[in-house]
């Protein structure tokens, strides 16, 4: 090596490059290119450095300023969304969001995509979205309660379907339950759209002491910079890259960018972090999730207005001969990176060290506004921060609003409703998901109070009488034919299932998944969603506290369906006093509770009955959806509740269905007159509860009192549903349907491979 | 009663035990699996997790942890052992009770609640329950699978040490979720001081929660060592 490769320390933005050699020569635009900027984001880069990058310093740039890092697509939008509200302590741009839930308690809790890394490795790569977003929480300070997820498949028919959905499965499984965190809820459904970019959104939600949450941002020159966990390795260079780009038919051969889990090391790294968490020793800390070193180096620092100095011959490695920019951009898991108070490193040192972890100082927070890297005693980057923190270009990108449908009427009659729910019940979007469950221990800590299945988790606190509700949802067929309806109904989803169990909705993290955002129908779609939520939010006083943004997921110029998948949290003062969706008691009264048009435009039953995709969907009324959800909190916490569940994909009859499934008890109808039987059964319109209760006149004297509209619909009773006295449709047969389809089709795979 | 629950690295079940144990009276000290010495106890739990990740093979590492071998000398002295899941893996694996625990025949994980019939009431585990008595306690393993050659499953059933098998409440059903080898879920040592069991009985003490079916485990155990 010559020695004009050496410059002297404290080499400024003058010096033509800092570092440059064979291993990190000087970068070109084709290498730009490769690392996934655009030429005009090159021409930025030199323009604001006043001169060329080395390989290091490029790959550093090219990942804080990715669509997954920056937000360059959807921030100018993101700001519009509410994030406010006095039980928030936390909103957006911290790792995840935290809001307080008395007792001095509060909840953190994010949810984020792995799409792309689970399509190409399905078990790897949802475990490690799940081990990520673990991380996220626990970052703060929180111990994770719960895991929750949000899947999307191709068609059940596709080749590839099966095989994604066991793999995925299992590494959901694998990761959470080694962890000991339960896996309390989530949703899965299938589209061909998914086909070639499958959705993987893991949620996590943890509880902290309220006066104790843990920040990124750094603060104290001169204060030490700690590496704790796994070793580094060369898995996952260049991860956040891959998450902000298509894919083409070749996605394969991106494995090698797909990171590899180690749950035993992040259960480590989990309680040795709460451990030292509870001494006062730690200033500020941040996991090295997507974009390694680099993004929690450069984050920790830019927000604190300071700069860093990191020795890279100290960062703990578990191969030779790894060159700084593999070290910057290795994207290997369960690794966390801090800021120690002066004099706290031996009592740091000694907890890591009982937990079996590496701990190695490996720099110095500085006041240069710069990171500034050594490796083999050379200095290799020498950036300054605020281009890579503030100046990632946002783009304002063209975007063309989705053409409003029309609204289907006068949809033909099954030949019985009998038939056509027992259809609906085993769809692949309605079957039942026992399969996918339990294989998520969903019981470990004690506090499940509603298991999987229902319309929201409910888990007990420990030590306390409060209950925390969870869910995710979104209804992608809805966005597509109007994005803004479409995202209001996701976060209105959430809503409904959280008042169902009793909880009063606090607030929401959202994970907006979506094609090319440089085609202006796919912007459009982002756009129109992103208002949507808003509305829904600010009409619900239910804000956004943390989220991901997921775009880029197309194959082959084929864009997923619009995505935008809501977790929302909410509170139970009291845990005996929620409600669950199963049938109680034979003689309990049935009551609907909001206005049934039999809206079956853009319906599960136009969809799985009549084979079209098409229609307008049915529309919100966000003043009377929190009016309807109110109501039934009031109602499940004066105890007039026996049994509850909100109407959603598949209408009035499959909810029904649902609870007397859930029950063992089937119920005997009488529909109204006004609409078509089938319309009345099938109609996905909106704001609609179902409840059960031993006193049907207290229960419709407080509706009535505000002026809600109830119907008395039937009786919980027998084994079977019938409507209108007709033909009875077994509960047996319905649970065959509903059970069967599932484990069935997983099946097919094992015994086509035997 | 004084008790103490193991803490393996990749524990995950041990508050679980520990806040059952607590509602019978009797919250246990917690014992790290690198210190030598046991506190003075009537009861060890060895807890439900993934201790060491499961690597190599279930309960295989923490087998060989310095804790452990002082576990054997108290129950060599007769100090109750109880192992859940994991902790009946371990179990196994450092040989206080024979047979081995493989890979579901599902070759999945599965969680759920499961029916066990109680095969006997003769032992400090069981004695509050009547021996035939049904159950409902989940379950949470990948690798429940219990096996055991012809001579020590026969040794075990002459003997009674078979102290729980997967049922069905339905005739002729089969309830076993695993594969075990005649629908084995929990055995005994010959001294009867020793449990293992793949099911969550801890998991199955408040009804807010579910069954109460565990709580005639921790009953028995408060009624043994009273007497």
């Amino acid at each position: 090596m010559s020695a004009n490769l050496n410059p002297p320390a404290g080499a400024g933005p003058q010096n033509p490059a800092a570092g440059a050699g064979p291993q990190n020569p000087l970068a070109t635009e084709k290498d730009a290119l490769e690392f996934g900027l655009k030429p005009d984001e090159w021409q930025h880069v030199l323009k604001s450095l006043g001169r060329t990058p080395n390989l290091t310093e490029l790959g550093i740039f090219s990942v804080m300023w990715s669509e997954h890092c920056s937000y360059k697509s959807s921030r100018k939008h993101l700001r519009t969304l509410p994030t406010e509200a006095p039980w928030v302590i936390c909103g957006p741009g911290e790792n995840a969001g935290v809001i307080d839930i008395g007792e001095g308690d509060a909840a953190i809790f994010k949810i984020e995509s792995h799409n792309h890394p689970s399509f190409i490795e399905p078990y790897q790569g949802a475990a490690t979205g799940v081990g990520g977003i673990m991380r996220d929480v626990f970052t703060m300070g929180a111990r994770p309660v719960a895991n929750l997820n949000a899947l999307r498949f191709g068609d059940p028919a596709h080749p590839k379907t099966r095989h994604l959905i066991a793999g995925v499965v299992a590494g959901i499984g694998g990761y959470g339950n080694c962890m000991g965190v339960p896996t309390v809820g989530g949703e899965t459904n299938f589209h061909r759209s998914y086909n070639g970019n499958i959705l993987v959104n893991a949620m996590t939600v943890g509880i902290a002491p309220a006066d104790r949450i843990f920040y990124a941002k750094a603060s104290g020159p001169g204060n030490p910079v700690i590496y704790v966990g796994a070793k580094t390795g060369r898995d996952g260079i260049h991860g956040a890259t891959m998450a902000s780009a298509e894919f083409s038919d070749d996605a394969e051969s991106k494995r090698p960018t797909v990171q590899v889990g180690d749950p035993f090391t992040e259960k480590l790294l989990l309680e040795a972090c709460l451990e030292l968490m509870a001494t006062d020793s730690i200033v500020a800390i941040q996991d090295m999730g997507a974009a390694g070193l680099t993004s929690s180096s450069v984050e920790m620092a830019g927000k604190g207005g300071l700069g860093i100095a990191l020795d890279l011959d100290q960062v703990p490695v578990r191969e030779t001969g790894m060159s700084a920019y593999e070290i910057m951009l290795s994207e290997s898991q369960e690794r966390m990176l801090m800021i120690l108070k002066p004099g706290a490193e031996a009592t740091a040192r000694r907890i890591f060290e009982r937990w079996e972890l590496d701990f190695a100082t490996i720099g110095r927070l500085t006041e240069s506004g710069r990171i500034e890297l050594r490796h083999g005693g050379q200095v290799v980057c020498d950036l300054p921060l605020p281009p890579l923190v503030n100046e990632a270009p946002v783009y304002d990108r063209p975007h063309t609003p989705t053409k409003k449908r029309p609204v289907v009427l006068n949809v033909p009659p099954p030949a019985s409703l009998g038939q056509a729910l027992q259809r609906l019940m085993g769809c692949p979007d309605l079957a039942s998901r026992r399969w996918i469950w339990e294989q998520y221990d969903h019981l470990v800590t004690g506090h499940t109070l509603q298991r999987p299945g229902g319309d929201a988790a409910v888990l007990r606190l420990e030590g306390r009488q409060k209950a925390l509700a969870m869910t995710t949802d979104c209804t992608p067929r809805y966005c597509e034919a109007d994005p803004e309806l479409g995202g209001a109904q996701a976060v209105v989803e959430t809503w409904r299932n959280l008042c169902a169990v009793g909880a009063r909705p606090l607030a929401v993290t959202d994970n907006l998944n979506f094609g090319n955002p440089e085609k202006p129908e796919i912007m459009g779609q982002l756009v129109g969603c992103i208002k949507g939520l808003g509305e829904a939010c600010r009409a619900l006083d239910y804000p956004i506290v943390s989220g991901n943004v997921s775009l880029y997921n197309e194959t082959e110029g084929v864009g997923i369906l619009p995505t935008p998948v809501i977790g929302g949290v909410g509170l139970i003062e009291h845990f005996e006093r929620s409600a669950s969706l199963a049938f109680k008691r034979a003689g309990d009264a049935i009551l609907l509770l909001g206005d049934t048009a039999g809206w079956l435009g853009c319906s599960l039953y136009l969809r799985e009955i009549e084979g079209r995709e098409e229609g307008a969907p049915p529309p919100l009324d966000l003043a009377a959806e929190r009016r309807h959800g109110e109501l039934v909190r009031a109602l499940i916490e004066d105890g007039h509740v026996s049994a509850c569940h909100d109407i959603a994909d598949g209408g009035l009859l499959v909810a029904i269905a649902e609870m007397g499934l859930a029950g063992n008890l089937g119920a005997a109808l009488a529909f109204p007159a006004g609409p078509a039987a089938h319309e009345f059964a099938f109609g996905e319109d909106q704001g609609r509860y179902l409840l059960t209760t031993a006193d049907p006149d207290a229960v419709m004297q407080a509706a009535a009192a505000r002026g809600i509209p109830m119907i008395r619909l039937g009786t919980v009773g027998g084994v079977a549903l019938t409507v209108n006295g007709g033909d009875a449709t077994s509960l047996a047969s319905l649970r065959a349907a509903h059970e069967g389809w599932l484990p069935g089709y997983m099946d097919a795979a094992r015994a086509a491979a035997e | 009663m004084k008790s103490a629950v193991i803490v393996f690295p990749g524990s995950n079940r041990e508050r679980d035990a520990a806040a059952a144990l607590a509602a019978f009276g009797a919250p246990p000290a917690l014992v790290w699996h690198r210190d030598h010495e046991l506190p003075r106890s009537d009861l060890i739990l060895i807890p439900g997790g993934f201790s060491y990740g499961d690597y190599l093979r279930t309960g295989a590492i923490a087998a060989h942890s310095p804790i452990m071998a002082s576990v054997k000398h108290a129950a060599d002295r007769g100090v109750l052992v109880l192992g859940i899941c994991n902790g009946f893996q371990i179990l196994t694996e450092s040989g206080l009770l024979p047979g081995v625990l493989l890979r579901n025949a599902s070759l999945k994980f599965v969680c759920r609640d499961v029916h066990l019939k109680v095969e006997t009431s003769s032992s400090p585990f069981t004695r509050a329950y009547n021996a035939g008595q049904v159950l409902t306690v989940p379950i949470a393993h990948g690798d429940g699978n219990y096996f055991a050659d012809e001579a020590t499953l026969k040794r075990l059933q002459d003997e009674d040490r078979i102290a729980f098998r997967y049922c069905s409440p339905h005739e002729g059903g089969s309830g076993n979720p695993n594969g075990s080898i005649a629908d084995i879920a929990g055995i005994l040592n010959e001294r009867r001081n020793v449990l293992g069991l793949m099911p969550h009985p801890e998991n199955a003490v408040d009804p807010m929660l579910g069954s109460t079916d565990g709580r005639g485990l921790f009953q028995s155990l408060v009624e043994a060592l009273a007497a």
